[in-house]
Formats: structure tokens, sequence, C-alpha cells
């Protein structure tokens, strides 16, 4: 990773006179790569790095400079980061983000410069609402997009009650809202932990055995999903009380969950088995490349390259015509790994969510694959806040 | 009721976890009057030892053996390296000396073991609950814990109660001057004891592991909630620490499980459920605060300071 | 500040000469970054600055003055959100909050002494900032973005990064201005009497306690002024800025910087700033010399030569860099 700001090197760069014509793409990427979550952070990368890779290294004709920062999984370095991307860097386009509290505190130096954004994963009510903005594309999903799939799966399961589990921030929030939106049953309580320091969840379990749900429906990512599916083991509520998870159970943390995720479904957008052809590739040479299976933050960060070289190809390298960009990545006219999908007007994707289930083969390996659809062209609850046009 | 006994169990847990962390701080700062935020590093230190080598070996507790020894070697290490030479200073050069051996330590451990952190699994067996009272089920690895410290507690207690080290320790405690009057080797002391405080929080560290994530700074923010602990126990005092200790854990836990259902009734689900944890998190302080406004030597003051 | 020309004297009027000229520098190079990156470093000085009033002069070892930043930036934020946007309230009102809660609690926290009051204060900060978390309503634990900066009508636009960061700059000279005329008050020999004798200073006849409490109010409230100017510069505000790291942060510039020195705080805070962006570059480059494939990897590591830095300074150099200067002047 190119470290930040060398403060040396902005005082020799501004001496030299500003470029009169475009000769690269400069990608600023945001995402997490140090502390716990940064196996998310690389996961990104690397499908990022195949993505360019798969597209020679150009997009539209004009090489590629790519500037990865470390937002330590914090807003407010986050958005430090994002402003020494656009104002010293001044990158064309901004990608990735993870947390949706780090989006959200960055967000506003993107829109007031009017730098192109594509968001890889985290997806806040408030960008697909109020806060849409004509520069910012997600190639994820709304957060509640996805536990509104699982919630529509508990009802089909006939699930009557269930407790809900998730971290106090943004995302956190808006998950638990999201399921409570669709399931149809009783919600007997919910429980939000502080983020992303406590991982001891003995309160909020006992909790969750003395409210006698049917189900738990939890939203742990990244290092702490384990850490839930050990702790709730250990509670010995495993076979007692059925679970339910989105975005707890990845090709990241399986590793490491291994049996205790056995029998836990999610819902999702993509899932590695997909049977189209960009995701056979992108997986096939993900595992030749990098040795290990990419999950699906580093599948949308894939998208992401594909998007923005649709982007810069219409205009034919000429950056500065950003409507014009606008106007060709709201057709969504790239291939992608979750099969094609449409945009909303918020830029949101209207798009499938499957159910996955964790299988194990014959050598003990894990893998997760598409068990059903749970639901087709589905859109985020908030695309009517959107005032954009 | 028995939900309210399953949430006491949970905040006696994490108050067995705050003991071991508190009474290794609790010594060093009693005797040595060395105020050491890197105490949480050796937290770190221990459950990453206890990781690689539980890997290593394919063993629970060897890697846990293994792992004690590492951190206290490491912990008399630092003594001889860096903590000795802050002795008799400042406490403001304390804080500032420690705090930078924390950026250290958590760099190193970057270097060492990689930013992503790592688990310790604990054996199969250990996955499940028992029925400690009818209907009340409570998982088998945290009674572990409980039960564990309980017995370094009493290890402790001996150590300090009833040896002559034990007895030094206390002199030391109470009359530093007067130790090296009598002509004990102190810095040999010094240097014991801190290893010793190093394998408690070592030894909370790996304890901790299998259910937390071992990961880079875990020790920070449960470093302030043990300095509190020995401050309401009060400075020096290992019984003062284990009492704090167990009301600070139940406080913790006990708040969490009870404040959000309490703040519904006049706030939003959502407002209660962040307002909850916070609030509790917040109570431990204002003990604090009172109990130093009040009684500012703590609840247990050592004699003679 | 007596000799006109010394080492000391220079190096100082040197680095408030590159601060005052630095907007001009980047007019000049389009380099706006820089810009972005003093006026942080600006405001951290004056927060720094007002902490050497009762760390350095006072004796007073506050673990908890970041709670000041937060407490002003709360303040500004949650006005912004309500859609009072006027800096004159804001500001005012920021000010005054900080006052207010410095007044209680430094009445509390001055009934103990050394360490006590270290842990004492740290108790506090931390109260806060679960307060900050508390806040369902603003962001809790995620922080507030801060949509529009305080408005001052015409008198001056803080969204021109150019006068933002004259603003702040004046207001790191008029804070040490006001701590230079303290300190050297009949009220700022009292703090730094009572400093090393409290007892001996109580016996002549000063009320310490009043005096130390109203130094302790006086700094809050500088540094609540700070944590206004810092959540305009971030447009954003989350309880991060109260964490104790962050308190330990501004100990780290006092006394890196020197402490009860007048210009120390503001060498440290430069100091630590820069040596956060430069020493990634430095090691990267003696590592590069060393073994080439390892220089990028190498600056990332920059915090394990930082930590032990603090120590060296702790252990060798107790003055911070402004001792270091005086001692080299008096050769």
């Amino acid at each position: 990773m190119r470290k930040a700001m060398l403060l040396a090197g902005a005082f020799a760069l501004a001496a030299a006179p500003a470029a009169a014509q475009q000769k690269t793409v400069k990608i600023g990427f945001i995402s997490t790569f140090s502390g716990p979550t940064a196996v998310i952070g690389n996961d990104m990368r690397n499908s990022f790095e195949l993505g360019l890779d798969h597209l020679g290294r150009k997009l539209g004709g004009l090489p590629v400079e790519v500037i990865y920062e470390d937002d330590q999984q914090k807003p407010e370095v986050g958005k430090q980061k994002t402003d020494k991307l656009i104002e010293s860097d001044k990158v064309d386009f901004i990608v990735g983000y993870i947390w949706s509290n780090v989006l959200l505190a960055s967000l506003k130096s993107v829109v007031d410069s009017k730098t192109m954004m594509v968001v890889t994963n985290a997806g806040p009510s408030q960008i697909a609402g109020e806060l849409c903005s004509p520069y910012v594309f997600s190639t994820s999903w709304q957060n509640d997009q996805t536990p509104q799939a699982m919630g529509l799966y508990m009802n089909q399961k006939g699930v009557k009650s269930v407790f809900l589990i998730g971290p106090n921030y943004a995302a956190g929030k808006d998950m638990l809202t999201g399921v409570a939106a669709t399931f149809k049953g009783k919600v007997l309580g919910q429980e939000l932990t502080v983020w992303p320091t406590q991982l001891d969840f003995s309160a909020e379990l006992s909790k969750a055995r003395a409210a006698k749900p049917d189900a738990i429906f939890v939203f742990y990512p990244g290092a702490a999903g384990v850490q839930f599916l050990t702790q709730y083991a250990q509670a010995g509520l495993k076979g007692q009380i059925p679970l339910y998870t989105a975005f707890t159970i990845d090709e990241l943390s399986l590793p490491r969950q291994k049996d205790l995720a056995l029998g836990v479904p999610g819902a999702q957008q993509w899932v590695n088995d997909l049977p189209n052809p960009t995701n056979k590739k992108f997986v096939a040479d993900f595992k030749t490349k990098y040795k290990s299976s990419p999950a699906f933050y580093g599948a949308q960060t894939y998208d992401a390259a594909a998007l923005i070289n649709s982007a810069v190809v219409a205009v034919k390298g000429d950056l500065s015509k950003k409507d014009e960009m606008r106007r060709e990545m709201e057709k969504a006219n790239f291939k992608s790994v979750r099969g094609n999908f449409k945009y909303g007007k918020n830029h949101i994707p209207i798009q499938n969510f499957y159910l996955q289930d964790v299988v194990k083969d014959k050598d003990g390996n894990f893998a997760l694959k598409t068990v059903a659809t749970i639901v087709k062209d589905s859109q985020d609850q908030h695309v009517g806040k959107c005032q954009m046009k | 009721m028995l939900y309210f006994i399953e949430q006491c169990l949970n905040g006696v847990q994490l108050g067995m976890l705050l003991f071991l962390l508190a009474a290794g701080l609790t010594l060093i700062f009693g005797i040595m009057d060395l105020v050491n935020l890197a105490h949480g590093s050796l937290y770190m230190l221990g459950a990453y030892f206890a990781a690689t080598f539980a890997a290593l070996t394919d063993s629970f507790v060897a890697g846990a053996l293994l792992a004690l020894i590492a951190t206290l070697v490491v912990g008399m290490a630092v003594e001889v390296i860096a903590m000795r030479r802050l002795y008799g200073r400042d406490h403001l050069d304390h804080v500032l000396g420690t705090f930078g051996l924390i950026l250290f330590f958590n760099e190193l451990v970057r270097m060492i073991w990689g930013p992503a952190g790592m688990t310790l699994s604990l054996p199969m067996e250990m996955l499940q609950a028992v029925q400690v009272l009818p209907g009340v089920f409570y998982p088998l690895y945290r009674i572990v814990i409980i039960v564990a410290t309980l017995i370094v507690a009493l290890l402790l207690y001996v150590l300090v109660m009833r040896t002559r080290i034990g007895m030094l320790i206390r002199a030391g405690a109470s009359n530093r001057e007067m130790v090296g009057a009598l002509g004990i080797n102190i810095k040999l002391l010094y240097t014991l004891v801190f290893g010793l405080g190093a394998a408690l929080a070592g030894f909370a560290g790996l304890m901790q592991a299998p259910i937390l994530t071992v990961q880079i700074g875990m020790g920070e923010n449960i470093l302030i909630l043990a300095f509190v602990v020995i401050i309401i126990g009060g400075i020096g005092s290992i019984r003062g620490a284990f009492v704090a200790a167990i009301f600070v854990g139940l406080i913790d836990t006990v708040g969490r499980a009870f404040l959000p259902d309490l703040l519904r009734l006049f706030l939003s689900s959502n407002a209660a459920s962040s307002a909850g944890p916070a609030l509790s998190s917040m109570l431990i302080y204002l003990l604090m605060a009172l109990v130093l406004v009040f009684r500012p030597e703590g609840l247990f003051p050592t004699a003679g300071k | 500040m007596t000799a006109p020309l010394n080492l000391r004297s220079i190096f100082i009027a040197g680095v408030l000469t590159v601060l005052a000229l630095l907007p001009v520098y980047a007019a000049l190079t389009g380099n706006y970054f820089l810009l972005t990156l003093f006026t942080r470093i600006v405001i951290l000085a004056m927060a720094a600055t007002s902490l050497n009033l009762i760390l350095g002069y006072g004796g007073m070892v506050s673990f908890g003055h970041a709670v000041y930043l937060g407490i002003g930036g709360y303040v500004v934020g949650i006005l912004a959100k309500e859609g009072i946007l006027s800096g004159f309230v804001q500001w005012p009102v920021a000010v005054a909050v900080s006052a207010l809660i410095a007044l209680g609690l430094g009445a509390l926290s001055l009934r103990t002494r050394g360490v006590y009051f270290i842990m004492i204060t740290l108790a506090f900060a931390q109260m806060f900032y679960y307060i900050a978390i508390g806040l369902d309503r603003y962001g809790g634990d995620d922080g507030l973005t801060i949509y529009k900066r305080s408005q001052f009508g015409d008198l001056v636009n803080l969204s021109s990064k150019t006068q933002f960061y004259y603003l702040c700059f004046a207001f790191l000279l008029g804070t040490i201005y006001l701590v230079w005329r303290l300190v050297n008050s009949r009220f700022g020999m009292v703090i730094r009497g009572s400093r090393s004798n409290d007892r001996r200073m109580h016996a002549i006849g000063f009320p310490t306690f009043r005096y130390k409490l109203i130094c302790f109010v006086i700094a809050g409230t500088l540094c609540g002024l700070a944590g206004a100017l810092l959540a305009n510069h971030t447009d954003f505000i989350s309880p991060a800025v109260m964490h104790w790291t962050r308190s330990g942060d501004l100990i780290v510039m006092v006394v890196l910087g020197g402490m009860g020195s007048l210009f120390g705080p503001l060498i440290g805070a430069v100091a630590l700033l820069v040596l956060e962006e430069t020493l990634p570059v430095l090691i990267s480059a003696v590592a590069g010399l060393i073994l080439p494939s390892a220089a990028t990897q190498a600056g990332e590591y920059w915090q394990i030569v930082l930590g032990p830095l603090f120590l060296l300074v702790v252990l060798f150099a107790r003055g911070g860099i402004d001792g270091l200067l005086a001692k080299v002047q008096r050769g």
C-alpha cells in the first residue's frame, strides 16, 4: 500500500505545473487495511486489482493509478483520508467504503467536490434517501435490502417470533429495522452492542434466551461474526434456538467459523457459485491468483472496476464530462458478477437476493452455496426520499 | 429471577477478568509507584502468545502455560530495559513513557503477527452450557474462567500474606525506603513484581482469548476499566482490587442488561438501545469519581500511604 | 522571550513566519491539502497551549483535556443540526458550556491530587465520551456530520480555506498571548507557586483552590473554543474526539514541545503531527537503503519508532524541544 500523504512529496508535487491533459485515471480507494477487519479491506483490494487486470490495467484506454488508504474503521480517519485523496491527490474516482459510519462521515467532502464515487459495500439508508447524490453510485445494496430478504425467508419458514441482535452503528440499526420491516411475526426484543469494541455478547445472549423466541437474527460483519457464533455455541443455544443472519457468514469468516456455521442460513445478493460466465471467471481467477475464495465484498468491488470502465469508455477518456459519465453509469452497462441488474434513480441496484447455506465437502472444507432465490428485483424502501433528478 | 442470576454470573465473569488485570496493576502501582499504561499491552501479548503456542502444540493447556512463561519473561525484560528508569519520576513521565510503549507494542505485534488478529479455538467439549442452578444454563468455559481466577486469587493471597516475598511486597507497598534500608535487593524484587504483574495480565489475556478475538489494541479499553478498579479498591490493595473488580463487572453487565428496558419506558426503542450500554459504562466512571471525591484513598486503602 | 536575538527566538519566529505565510504558498502552488493539514495543526496547538496552562504552569496533570474539544465540537454540531447556524450563537454557547463544565469538573477534580487527579480527570472524560455515544439523535457512536459551517454573515467565510486558516491562526496567537499575560500576572505567580509548593502558598494566605479552579476553567474554555474550530474544520464530530488516547495526544504535544514554555505546545503540535506525516516516508527511505524491496512496507510501521521516541523524550529531554533549544543555546 502506498502510504498516505508524503509531506515532502506534496511540496515537490505542488511545484510541478498542473498537467494540461489527462494522462491517467486516478482512483482513490478507501477501505480498512489494519485491525481485525483488515481481511475485508484486502478482499476488496485484491478483487479490485483483479478487475483492473481483467481490463488490461487500462480504463477506456487510459492507464490507471490507484491510491489505497486505510480508514482504520474509524469515521474521523476515513474522513481525513477522503479529504487527502480529493485535495492532495485530486483523484477522479473514489471507491470502496466498508462501513456505513465511515461513509457518512466522508460523504460531504465527496459531494462538495463533485468527485465521482462508487461505494462498494456500505449502504446506509441516508445515501439511498435524502442524501442521494448524482455522482454517488453503489455496487452493493442498501443496508435494509439484505435483512428484508431474510425477513421474507423467515416468514416462509414459519418463524413466529424473533430476537434481534446487532452492533450499534449506522448499518447495525438499518439491518435490524430492515428485518423487522418484512418479518410478519413478533419481534420480542432487540439489542444493540457497542461497535466495534464490544465483543462479549454474554449479556445479550442471556437476554435472548430469556425471551424464548422461535429464532434469533444477527448481523455481525468480520471477526465479530466469528465471536458471535462461538459464544452462541458456548451458551448452548445452537440446536435450541435457530439463528438467521445477514453478512455474518462469508468466505472470510467461514474458515474460522467452520462447523459453527453449519446450518445457519444467510441472505446475499451474490454467492460464489452464481452460474454466469463473468462470475465463473472472477471466482476462478481470484482463487488462482490469491489462493483463497473471494467474498461478497470482493465481488462488489470487482464490479466497481467494470462500472468505472464503462463510464470512461463512454466519454472516450475525457474525465471532465462528469454528467455524461453519470448518465452512462446509470445504465449499469457492464457484466456484473451477480448477473445483470438495473439502477434505481438513487443509484442503488435493483437486484435479486439469494439464500445461501454452508456446506462441508468430503475433505472437510467449508463453502457457501446458493440454495434458492428469496426475492427477485428487490428495490430499497428509501428511494422515494431521494430528490435527485 | 433466573435471568437475573444469569446476568450476575456474566458480571462476575467480567469482574474476574478485571481482577486479573487490576491485581498486577495495583501491585506495580502500589510498590513501585508506577503508572503503567502499557499493562494492557501485556494482556494483548498474553493472548497472542497463547494463540500462537496453542496452534503449535495443538493443545490449549500447553499453549496457555507457555504463554504465561513468555509474558513473564517479556514483562521482566520490559522492566529491566525501560520501566526501571521511570521509577521515582513524575507520574506525568510514566503516563507519557508508557503511552509510547503502547504504540510500540501495537506496532510490534502488527509486524510479527500481521494486522488481521487471531483466534484461539476451544476444545469442542468446552462449547456447551451447563446447568448451574435449576433452570440456569451457563457456558462451561465462562465457569472455567471464574474458577481459574478464584484459584489464582487464592494463590496470590497465599503468596502475599504467607511467604517471605509477600512480606517484602507488603513492606514495599507501605514503605519503600525501609525495605531498601533493610538491605533487600530491591532491584530484583521490583523486576519480580513487574514480571508477576505481567504474567497476571497475560493470564487475563489468554483466558479471554477464546471468547473475544485476539487483536491489536485489545488491551486499551479494558486497561482503563482496570485503572478504575484499582482506584475504587485503593491503590496497592489486592483485596480492594478483588472487591472493586466484581463491583465494576456487575455494574457494567447488569446495567447493560437492564438499563435499555428501563429506558424504553420513556425513550424510543432505538434510542434506548444506544443509550443503555453507554449509560452503564458511564455509571462505572461516575462511581469512581464519587469514590475519589468522598474517599480519595479508595475503599480499602493500604496502611501507611 | 527576553533576549531579542537568540536561537530559541529565531526558531520560534521562523515557525510563526512559516505558519503565517503558508496560505500564500498554498495559493501559489494550488496545494490546498497542506493548508488543511496545518489548519488542523494550528487548532490542536491551541488546545495544547490551553492544556499547558494547567499542566505546565499549574502542575495539574489533566488526562481528560480532550473532553473540551468534544464539548465545543458537539455544541456546534448539535446547534447546526437543530438549524441554528449562526456562529454568533454557536461559538458563545460553545464557550459558555465548556466553561460551565470545566467549572463543575474542576471543582470536583481539584479536591484530589497527584495520580488521583490524573485518574479523576480521565474518569470524567470517559463519562462524557459515553454520554456522546448515547446521543442517538446526534449520531451516537457514528458521529455527526456538520453540513454547514458556522455562519458569520459577511464578516468571515469559514468555507474559504484561507480565511478559516487565518482565523484559527489568530485564535492560536490570541491564546498564546492570553496565557503569557496570565502567567506573568499575580494570578500566574500564585498558580506557579502552588505548583511547587501548594501548602506554602496557602499558608501565605492565597486561596489556592480558587486560583487553580479559575485556571482550570480558563484552560477548559479555551480548549472548548478550539473544539468549535475543530468541528468546523472537519465538518464532523464524533465521540472519538474525546477518547482518552486523544487526551494522551495533547499531553504528548505539550511535553514534546516543552512543558511550561509559552511556545512549547505549538512546537510540540507541529512536531508531532508533521512527524506523523513524514515518519513513514523517512522510514521507507531508510529501509530502502538497506533492503529496497521492503521500503514501502517499512513505512507502515512508523509508530514503532514514534513510541520509543516518547520514552526517550521522557528519559533524556525533560524540557522537550524547547528545552533542547535552550540547552544548545547555552552551549
